[in-house]
């Protein structure tokens, strides 16, 4: 059972901490990695869409936790109109998450990593110097103190690990994406598609989702900005969508869930302490997805770590950052800045967008396409386009 | 800005058997007042100066402002 002392101790088991647990102990340094909820895993509180080439670097797909193949785009204005991008080539899934955190988990562990759960971190541990030293864990209704030489913490869109050492993660409720998401049977889609619908009525600051699960059963959900889910909840919003749009749909599960839209904080690494995934604010701010940022993120993490312990140098833990915004970082602030713009757009400007879309022919409709029709009146952004769709 | 004023009443109400334990509140919490296990949700009163952040971003609409203060447990 746990001991009272790692090299590592991994604070959250997503894939985040998963894929940072799994890495910091390939460096061969020892590793905990501690779950607050029953399961690694559930409950899932995400839309599931990943994109194949950062998934493939951390685990091979496999059908047991893969629900749809995606190969096309389809977009929504609010007028009705649809553009769709068809990427003529596997672009992505949509996984079990139930699954596929737990096979992440598994993987850590494989490579020597401990896992529990069940158990609530709730405090930290520092030395006189104010470096972190370990937890302190609610576990079996006792109180514990663990101590490591660096916590990753790991701890999801809460972030209050990072908050204990001093890390100010706090996200604006702007910009937080309040979020609403049914999994429904009797949702008759495409199965290779994810359907995203834009506009005021449908998901203000926000978009709303349809993303395939098999046979006739899809995620169905939206995230509103903070600023407007203030003014009306998002669990209203979806009610409407669903009713509209699906009338007979059959609700299987339904969950509520924060996507922090921002760039990672200037400081996510103290002494003794590293983030990562939603904790570090790793999230892609436009699209909101964070499942495959979350492991670039969380490997990096896992891997200094583990590089820092082994040379006995605790600075090298500092190189997490520009090692972050090499990978990520520096991409999600240009990502971020087109998000300002995109979801400030009213529904005339979407429909706009969305038939200038339409009208191009197949081969032409692609991403970057979309990017520029979308921005080209703000000429200083294209160049953001040009840097990140280089191909 | 906002209300200090407690007497021993906490204004920021969560409805315990409503709230669906997202964490999205946790997340814009400026003061880190929002305490959040598997299935268990606290404001940590001391901490909390009313600033109702955590109300505008609940996506159930499960935290309400109170005026009138609700008793700390
Ligand atoms: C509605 C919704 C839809 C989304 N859709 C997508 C999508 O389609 N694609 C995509 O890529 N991303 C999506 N995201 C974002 C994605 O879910 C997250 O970015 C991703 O889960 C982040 O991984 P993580 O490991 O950082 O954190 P999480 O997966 O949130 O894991 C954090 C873990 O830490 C645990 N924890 C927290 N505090 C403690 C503590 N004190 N002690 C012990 N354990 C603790 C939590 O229980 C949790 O298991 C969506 C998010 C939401 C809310
Ligand atoms: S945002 Fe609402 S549903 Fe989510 S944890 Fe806070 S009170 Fe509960
Ligand atoms: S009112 Fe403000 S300080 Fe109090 S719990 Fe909510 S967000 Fe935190």
């Amino acid at each position: 059972m746990m001991k009272n002392e790692y090299d590592v101790i991994v604070v959250g088991a997503g894939p985040a901490g998963s894929v940072a647990a799994q890495y910091a102990a390939r460096e061969g340094v020892s590793v905990l990695m501690l779950e607050k909820d029953r399961d690694v895993g559930y409950p899932v509180r995400c839309a599931e869409a990943i994109n194949r080439r950062t998934l493939i670097q951390f685990i091979e797909p496999d059908e047991r936790w893969i629900n749809a193949t995606i190969t096309k785009f389809a977009f929504i204005a609010p007028n009705g109109i649809e553009a769709v991008i068809d990427f003529k080539s596997i672009q992505g899934y949509v996984l079990e998450r139930r699954i596929f955190d737990y096979e992440l988990a598994k993987q850590a562990a494989a490579d020597g990593a401990e896992v529990v759960t069940r158990a609530y971190v709730y405090d930290l541990l520092f030395d006189e110097n104010e470096t972190v030293t370990g937890v302190k864990v609610e576990y079996r209704g006792e109180q514990l103190e663990i101590k490591s030489k660096i916590v990753i913490a790991a701890d999801g869109v809460e972030s209050r690990v990072g908050k204990w050492a001093g890390l100010d993660t706090t996200v604006d409720f702007r910009d937080m994406e309040a979020c609403f998401q049914v999994t429904a049977a009797n949702v008759p889609v495409a199965q290779d598609t994810l359907y995203f619908y834009f506009g005021k009525k449908v998901s203000p600051g926000g978009y709303f989702w349809v993303f395939p699960k098999g046979e006739n059963t899809a995620n169905v959900g939206l995230g509103v900005s903070g600023a407007e889910c203030k003014k009306r909840s998002s669990l209203s919003y979806l009610t409407e969508n669903l009713n509209r749009l699906y009338p007979n749909a059959s609700i299987l599960t339904q969950i509520a869930g924060g996507v922090p839209c921002v760039t990672t904080p200037d400081k996510f690494i103290a002494d003794g302490v590293m983030l990562t995934g939603d904790a570090a604010r790793q999230v892609n701010p436009l699209s909101g997805g964070g499942i495959a940022s979350g492991m670039v993120g969380g490997s990096i993490a896992g891997r200094i770590a583990g590089e820092a312990i082994k040379n006995n140098n605790m600075q090298h833990i500092y190189k997490y950052k520009e090692e972050w915004h090499q990978a990520r970082g520096h991409m999600h602030e240009r990502f971020d800045k087109f998000k300002d713009v995109i979801y400030d757009f009213t529904d005339e400007e979407f429909n706009k967008i969305m038939e200038k879309l339409r009208a191009l022919p197949d081969e032409k409709r692609t991403i970057r396409k979309l990017f520029m029709i979308a921005l080209a009146n703000k000429p200083s952004l294209l160049v953001d386009v040009a840097k990140l769709f280089i191909v | 800005m906002f209300r200090m004023a407690k007497n021993n009443k906490l204004m920021i109400e969560i409805l315990p058997n409503k709230c669906d334990f997202c964490g999205c509140c946790v997340g814009v919490c400026p003061e880190d007042a929002i305490e959040l296990k598997e299935a268990e949700i606290n404001i940590i009163d001391p901490r909390c100066t009313n600033c109702a952040k955590c109300v505008w971003s609940c996506p159930i609409e499960v935290i309400k402002f109170n005026k009138e203060g609700v008793p700390v447990k």
